[in-house]
Parts: C-alpha cells; structure tokens; sequence
C-alpha cells in the first residue's frame, strides 16, 4: 500500500539525516549512509554530488569571532576541523623565561606561567620550529621580548593618600612593558614587524617600592596539542541545525506554552480566524533545553530533531590571527597530514 | 606507518603521531568505498599517540588501495572545502 510505503520512506530519510532528540535520550546518532546500508539508496563517495551539495555560508563575521555554516560534510570531518582549529594550528608563545631578578612576590615560576600564558602578536608562518634539543634559539625560530621594570615611591604624593596610583611608579605591570629585542638579523628580516603581546593591558604582576623584575623572554612556534598556551583560538566549536516540527495543529492556551518553552523567537504565534495557532519561525535560534518534555501535554506534539550534515561553526580567535585565516590553515594542516601518509606509502615498499 | 596482515585483503596499518583527527575523518572516507568490507580504528592505548587503522576488502582488490583513494578522497574534500571557503570570504575582504 503506498501510504505504508511513504511512511516508511520516510522513517529512512528521518534515520539518515536527522539525529532525533527523544524524551530519555538521542537516536540515530551516528553516520549510517555507507554504501551497503540502504537499498535503493547510492551511498559510494562521490566527489560531484559531494561538490553539487556543499556549501559554506558566513552567517556573521566580527574582527574576533566568525560564524559560518558547513552543509554537507559529514561529523568526522568537522570534527577533524574543530580538532585541528584547537590543537594544531601553531602559534608563538613564551616558552623560556630567563629570570635575572625577581624581587617580586610573584614567585618565578608563577611568572613564567603567566607570561607563557600571554598571546603574542606574531604570524607563525613566518616562523619555523626550533629543533629538538636546541637551547640557544636561532633567529628564524625564537622571538625574544624583554621585561624589566621597577617599582619606586612618588615623592610627589599626598602624605595621607593610600591610592596606589598616586603613591607609587610602575606597581602594576602590564603586557604592554614587554619590549620586542631583535635577535640576529630579525631586523632585516622583519623590517616594519611590530612584534608585541596582542593585548596591552594585561595584567602579569603587582610591585612595591623597591621590587623589580628582569626577565629575558624566549618565544617559540609550538601548538596546543603541546600546551595549552598556543592554542589560537579562544575557543572553536560546532552545533548542528536544530529542526523542529510540530506533529499536529497546537491552538490556544497549548500555543502559548509551547511558544515559552522555546528560546525567543523559536515559535510564533499567528491569529488565524480568531484563533490562535503556532508555528515554527526559526528553529536555528533554540538552544534545545527540551523543555517541552517536561509538559505532559506538550511532548508528543512536537519532534526535536538535528539536521545531521549541517554544522553551524563558531571560532573566536584570541587575536593573533584572524578567523578565518585560523580555518584556512585548519584545512590546510589535515591536507598535509594526508599529504604525508600517500607521500609515506608511495616511498615505502609495503611487506 | 607500518602495515602487517595476513593476506593482501585485509591489512593493519599503525599510524604514528595520530588520533582522532585523522583516524575518524579517514575512516569515514574509506567506508563510503563500496569494495570495503570492513574499516576500523583504534587508540592503542591514550598515553601512545598512534592509531591501528584495519581495513578488509571483499573480493581480491589489495588492502592498500582503499586506503590510497581514501587519502585522496580525503584530501580532495578539504581542497573543495578550503576553495568554497575562501570563495565565500572573498566579498568580506573587498568590502574592506
């Protein structure tokens, strides 16, 4: 019987491209659309229909944050993208901190902590990685910034005043006392290069009145799977599209509920003949805190759902380089990661 | 890489200095080879960063070709990627 048939195509197309959020838990998790799986359907990998049905669409772009859409690209590799936009895009950081005098109260290696901890304003790809085992630096992998400051009374101030500010010189010290000193011959190299931290009023450290601090600084390429530190985003994450639908007419006061147990702006609410009727705007906006499932009424009027090939990517770069050079270089690294293992097969005869 | 199997059906790669990244994103791209029959990774153990990567092919094809074309369609989904990508931020960057 056709009506049998079209359900249950239906109930197909449901399994390979939504992922469904049920009451206790989430169905159709993972990928099944390999070839094999479904008859009738042409699973092979297809770089044509794959070229015909991808799409990126940037949805907002701020000087540190980019939101872009990916449509048809499977989880495994957005994921690998979101893996490598954290872990393996390389920056400069701090990495040795060579004390001369610390009379802060700071202890060092406090300091050095948080001076590794600071994003430095240097494009990476300038640079190369230091070689295993080398302490010197040379000048094409090692950035070298200074830190000396010290903490003196003002003579000048009031003799009741307990401002810091008016009392003492250079009791706070922000990134913005890091001098560039160039090494060898990095002012050739890099002739107009402002190299400097990214922000100017962090704060490292507090002095009194005859504390000082005088530190040489090492900085060098390294990425986040190795510290933290040179991680280049603040943070780089996906959600997928949600889809709601509404699997019968809700009128009324049920309207209403279901209108507030969505993020604003999820479901309106239009006046058809005197009544009212809701209907899903814009699921894009719904932060899916499944609250409908929580109202007895409620739960089996609605599908929550998420469209499986569609991620909705949010970078936020900590600014040393901008978003979308971040994803670019993203790409480019897994590339060069396939790169390697076709250039290890072709040169290594297999046993 | 190293590879031992039995026969030129199935084989193990071991892949040195990956994880998940690669692991998941190339298996995907082996599975949609129709002639393989099975493909799997694995994290030998979290603190070793290597990945034992099997894959099985029905009928006589070698074990190492799946493997190759999943590279290359690997690779060339990400230069697709990278070029609609860059495409699309091209009207941002004349905008100034």
């Amino acid at each position: 019987p056709p009506l049998a048939a079209m359900a249950a195509k239906r109930r197909t197309e449901e399994m390979r491209d939504r992922v469904v959020l049920g009451e206790f838990g989430v169905r159709n998790v993972h990928t099944t659309d390999f070839p094999g799986n479904y008859p009738g359907y042409e699973d092979a990998w297809d770089q044509r229909r794959f070229e015909e049905e991808f799409r990126v669409d940037v949805i907002r772009e701020e000087e540190g944050a980019l939101e872009f859409d990916m449509v048809g690209i499977d989880a495994a590799i957005a994921n690998a993208f979101r893996r490598i936009l954290l872990a393996e895009v390389p920056t400069m950081a701090v990495e040795k901190v060579f004390v001369y005098n610390n009379t802060s109260i700071v202890q060092d290696e406090i300091l050095a902590h948080r001076l590794g901890l600071i994003p430095i304003r240097a494009d990476p790809r300038l640079f190369e990685y230091r070689n295993q085992g080398d302490e010197e630096g040379t000048e094409i992998d090692t950035l070298q910034f200074q830190l000396k400051i010290k903490c003196s009374r003002n003579p000048q101030a009031a003799k009741e005043s307990s401002d810091p500010n008016e009392l003492y010189f250079n009791h706070k010290v922000y990134s913005k006392h890091m001098t560039w000193v160039p090494l060898g011959n990095q002012t050739d190299l890099f002739p107009d290069a402002d190299f400097r931290p990214v922000h100017d009023d962090i704060l490292i450290a507090l002095l009194r009145p005859g504390q000082e601090i005088d530190v040489l600084m090492h900085c060098v390429k390294g990425v986040g799977k190795d510290h933290a530190k040179f991680s280049p985003v603040a943070t780089a994450s996906y959600r997928l599209l949600p889809d709601i639908t509404l699997l019968q007419p809700v009128e009324d006061e049920a309207a209403e509920m279901l209108q507030k147990c969505f993020s604003p702006g999820v479901i309106e609410i239009q006046n058809i003949k005197g009544k009212k009727v809701a209907r899903v705007a814009n699921a894009r906006l719904d932060t899916f805190s499944r609250e409908v499932f929580r109202h007895e009424g409620l739960k089996n009027l609605v599908r929550l759902a998420r469209v499986r090939n569609h991620y909705i990517f949010s970078v936020e770069s900590t600014g040393i380089l901008p978003p979308d050079v971040l994803v670019s270089e993203a790409i480019k690294i897994l590339m060069g990661k396939c790169q390697r293992f076709l250039n290890e097969l072709d040169s290594v005869p297999v046993e | 890489v190293q590879a031992d199997g039995t026969d030129g059906n199935c084989i193990t790669f071991v892949l040195h200095d990956e994880d998940h990244t690669l692991g998941n994103s190339l298996r995907y791209m082996v599975m949609k080879n129709p002639d393989v029959e099975f493909c799997g990774y694995c994290i030998t153990h979290p603190s070793e960063s290597k990945i034992n990567f099997r894959i099985q092919t029905r009928g006589s094809l070698p074990a190492v070709e799946p493997f190759r074309k999943g590279l290359n369609d690997l690779m060339g989904v990400c230069q697709h990627v990278l070029n609609t990508f860059e495409v699309r931020l091209l009207p941002e960057a004349l905008r100034g």
